[in-house]
């Protein structure tokens, strides 16, 4: 599934990240606790999260997640959009909230990462 | 490859600064040239062993040392030392505070997350005397 393409199943605007639209998310997680984003392999993978701080961008960035989407429309303030910016990790903010995003995903096909843990 | 010895600093209680250091360790790498899984399981040990620092240490040091076998990071903090390294090796166990809980900390999956990403794993600590981690990997192949 392309970027562009969660960002509309989202109706998510797109903070970070424009030139990135075209980028394949392979699989989705929900997390608002970071340990759980360091516990598994987040390549190729976006990350919704409830939880509105530059660390949610750091442990993105340092797990290899593929994209990072604000639930509830929780706009990022300017020290996560430059901190995003400057490593290239793409930020949207959709007004779902948390469950209500990851289902409309997983309608759309997305998987999450358990599929891949067990392929 | 290059070998090489970089030190770095980290503040207690700085979440707006926690993780910088581990990102710049993760760009280090990524520049000389190293395997994706390998330099995940790396950034991963030093955020981890980074954000124990601000949480838990006083101020401390990461230091990172690259040669052709083998990286290794050795993280040494002031703080108030491990009362029970066993306890703290469990997952689940967590001593956080309320503030690292709400930035999505404290889990009590910091040091069970290093031990599973990395080849080694060393910890020196005491009640009131600070902690040293010492993490390595090997490097295999060219």
């Amino acid at each position: 599934m392309k970027l562009a393409e969660i960002k509309e199943a989202l109706k998510a605007k797109l903070l970070v990240g424009e030139d990135k639209l075209g980028l394949s998310i392979e699989a989705g997680a929900g997390c608002d606790l970071m340990s759980d984003l360091l516990s598994r392999p987040m390549v190729g993978v976006v990350v919704l999260s409830g939880l509105n701080n530059l660390q949610v961008i750091r442990t993105a960035l340092i797990a290899g997640a593929a994209a990072v989407v604000l639930v509830r429309g929780k706009e990022p303030d300017q020290e996560m959009v430059s901190e995003a910016r400057s490593h290239g990790l793409p930020v949207l903010s959709t007004p779902f909230t948390m469950f209500t995003a990851c289902g409309r995903l997983f309608k759309q096909g997305l998987r999450g990462i358990d599929q891949r843990l067990s392929d | 490859m290059p070998t090489l010895s970089k030190r770095f600093s980290i503040k207690a209680r700085d979440y707006l600064r926690a993780g910088e250091v581990s990102i710049e360790v993760q760009e280090i790498l990524k520049k000389i040239g190293f395997g994706a899984e390998l330099i995940r399981r790396v950034s991963i040990c030093a955020y981890e062993a980074e954000m124990n620092v601000v949480m838990h240490g006083g101020d401390g040091t990461l230091h990172l040392f690259v040669d052709t076998s083998a990286i290794a990071l050795v993280v040494k903090d002031s703080g108030p030392g491990i009362e029970n390294i066993e306890l703290a090796m469990k997952e689940g166990y967590s001593t956080a505070s309320e503030e690292a809980r709400e930035m999505g900390f404290g889990a009590g999956m910091g040091l069970p997350n290093i031990k599973k990403n990395s080849d080694s794993l060393k910890i020196d600590s005491e009640k009131g005397r600070g902690t040293l981690v010492a993490i390595s990997f090997e490097v295999k192949g060219p």
